[in-house]
């Protein structure tokens, strides 16, 4: 898959119905990057930095405003309905609330079919529950439970249900939008090891949405950090973790709590200040200039662009040469 | 003396199903000053003990046992009494700062109107503490939002006032109800700092409840682990953190994703599922998801309780 400046704007009315004033949020701006075959990229950012729209925008779910979204080289919003309809089988979603994604009224077994029936209407009903079980053993679950309703299994099993959805038609690329934020942390690790597991099984590409970087680390190749819309940084997850090029990356990993009562206790801040401004109304030139701790007065003249350092990464800030921003020293 | 002393304290819930054992036999104290935290995953009891020693538990619920706070039993209270002291000498703050402000009124009547109730304050007077709480809670431009509607603001802006709001009236005891848990992470640390800067302030005694031991390792005195409404480990940080005791302590620890070790483990979770409450296994509820169960794990294991009051509730660890 290959995503090429692509934007996604909403336009809001302001004050009443009629009045024709209107402003334009910038839900994703200009976002490019390539996804191999069997890999994983992360996706990280607060919440509001445009990362679900980013989701729904690579499945065609949405039209974006500018840029392309080229699956295996065809553009997904050139394709007419019918053919984006068939493109569909190989791409699939795993959303973040396991209770609310899943059909209350359906059983197990239907809501796992679903997708089969839809694509092949005609399919045997030995084949369809053949297929059900199959991914259900795939994803830990246990076949003897089709039967079942989504409210007698706990978070972390409706999860699991959810994903065996997304797999039924063997797609060749899963995007989960904050796949486990809603589980216990002590569940969490199950489900990411499953998706690691199943990706590896299946050479599947993932597109890993998640507002915290610690989750990300134990599954991406690479990671994209986003803010207000913008991609602030796109690099190899080795690389990110220890040296990372944004101010921004930076301070996320900082917010990381650490488990340990001496080094919690010893942390510093982050070093960022405020909350995230409104994305109708972003700061001019850097979008996280009124945040970053280590500004200069470029930053708020002149929009950096995502460009591509010697090491093969990009990031989008005017300092990224001269700060060194190594996880780990202080400062 | 402890501030606040639970003993025995049972909470339980009918359903159609049957009676739910939320909470089975827990005791706890707090001094003056002190940070507790209960942790543990979805269901284990956290939030039903608090609420219980509210007085806020649903109309099915039932608790016995003895909640004292300053000696005085606050579950033999009439509702009268215990509004005099919530609000007073209790304050909560609850985990979601979107549902838990009135969306019909201004910040400054919510505000305002907990200390003119319960510290007979002039309006002036309370305003003028509330905008100074607000700017100790490092909201800028407090006089503004004060007169803003709940919508206006941003999550973490929201649940700073809410943070806010519970150390206006300096309540002995402040709970907080995973205070971080609707927040960004840039968000949560700035929330966090600031609980554990006002605690130095105020001596409060806090009560934090989270599923997330990172997040407690920095701001808590001590730590008290839940399992299926029972406590399995109750300790220091220190201890907790350093010497967990307990197969469900240290599953916990390992199971929250670290940033400052290498990965090659990859994240460890927790096998199965938090149990079914209507269903519980006898013996040592944790037996089916435990790594170290043994056959005498079909028995019940008592709290031991080490030389350094390092609490447990397995067979394992025991001095020999």
């Amino acid at each position: 898959m290959r995503v090429q400046d692509l934007s996604v704007h909403f336009k809001l009315r302001e004050g009443g119905l009629l009045s024709a004033k209107t402003h334009t949020i910038k839900a994703v701006d200009g976002v490019s990057f390539d996804l191999d075959a069997g890999e994983t990229l992360g996706i990280v950012g607060e919440s509001g930095c445009g990362k679900s729209t980013l989701a729904r925008a690579l499945l065609a779910l949405i039209k974006p405003r500018r840029g392309r979204v080229l699956w295996l080289g065809e553009d997904l919003n050139k394709l007419d309905e019918e053919d984006l309809r068939k493109k569909r089988q190989d791409m699939q979603i795993v959303f973040q609330d396991p209770l609310a994604a899943l059909n209350p009224r359906m059983t197990v077994r239907n809501i796992i079919a679903e997708p089969l029936w839809t694509f092949f209407p005609k399919i045997a009903r030995v084949q369809v529950d053949e297929r059900v079980r199959g991914v259900m053993k795939m994803v830990g679950l246990l076949p003897n439970q089709v039967n079942r309703y989504p409210h007698e299994f706990s978070a972390g099993q409706c999860q699991r249900i959810g994903i065996a959805r997304a797999l039924v038609l063997n797609p060749k690329l899963v995007v989960c939008d904050e796949p486990v934020s809603a589980l216990d942390v002590s569940i969490q690790a199950q489900i990411v090891n499953l998706l690691k597991d199943l990706q590896k099984k299946q050479n599947l590409s993932l597109v890993f949405i998640a507002h915290d970087l610690s989750v990300v680390k134990h599954i991406s190749d690479r990671v994209m950090v986003m803010y207000l819309g913008r991609a602030m940084e796109l690099a190899d997850r080795e690389h990110l973790y220890r040296r990372p090029l944004h101010p921004y990356t930076s301070a996320l990993i900082k917010a990381v709590p650490v488990p340990d009562p001496k080094l919690a206790r010893a942390a510093g801040d982050t070093g960022l200040t405020g909350d995230m401004p409104s994305p109708l109304d972003p700061p001019a030139g850097c979008v996280f200039h009124s945040r970053c701790p280590y500004l200069i007065k470029r930053c708020q003249l002149e929009v950096p662009a995502l460009r591509r350092l010697e090491s093969g990464d990009w990031v989008a800030c005017h300092r990224a040469e001269e700060l060194d921003l190594t996880i780990g020293k202080s400062g | 003396m402890a501030l606040l002393e639970v003993k025995d304290l049972d909470v339980g819930f009918d359903t159609p199903e049957g009676r739910v054992h939320a909470v089975n036999h827990l005791n706890f104290s707090l001094k003056a000053g002190e940070t507790l935290a209960l942790v543990g995953e979805s269901g284990s009891g956290k939030t039903q003990t608090v609420m219980a020693i509210l007085g806020l538990l649903a109309e099915n619920g039932h608790v016995s046992g003895q909640a004292l706070l300053k000696g005085k039993d606050l579950l033999q209270m009439n509702t009268p009494e215990l509004n005099q002291l919530r609000g007073s000498e209790i304050a909560m703050i609850f985990q979601d700062p979107m549902t838990s402000l009135n969306p019909y009124l201004r910040i400054d009547k919510q505000m305002i109107e907990v200390v003119v109730h319960h510290r007979g304050l002039k309006k002036a007077e309370a305003m003028a503490k509330a905008v100074e709480m607000l700017r100790s809670v490092h909201i800028p431009d407090p006089e503004r939002i004060i007169r803003q509607y709940p919508h206006e603001l941003s999550g973490g802006m929201r649940q700073k006032v809410m943070v806010a709001m519970g150390l206006l009236s300096e309540p002995a005891l402040l709970i907080a109800d995973e205070p971080t848990a609707a927040l960004d992470v840039t968000v949560q640390v700035q929330v966090t700092h600031l609980m554990g800067a006002l605690r130095e302030k105020s001596n409060a005694a806090i009560i934090l409840i989270s599923h997330d031991l990172g997040i407690v390792a920095g701001l808590c005195d001590r730590v008290l682990v839940m399992y299926a409404g029972e406590a399995v480990e109750c300790g220091s940080v220190d201890q907790i953190y350093y010497d967990p005791k307990h197969p469900y302590t240290q599953g916990l620890l390992n199971s929250v994703p670290r940033l400052d070790q290498p990965d090659d483990k990859g994240m460890q979770a927790i096998p199965g599922n938090p149990p079914n409450l209507l269903a519980l296994p006898g013996g040592c509820k944790f037996r089916d998801r435990c790594p170290k169960a043994f056959d005498a794990c079909i028995e019940k294991p008592p709290m031991q309780l080490d030389e350094d009051r390092h609490a447990f509730r397995c067979f394992l660890g025991a001095p020999s």
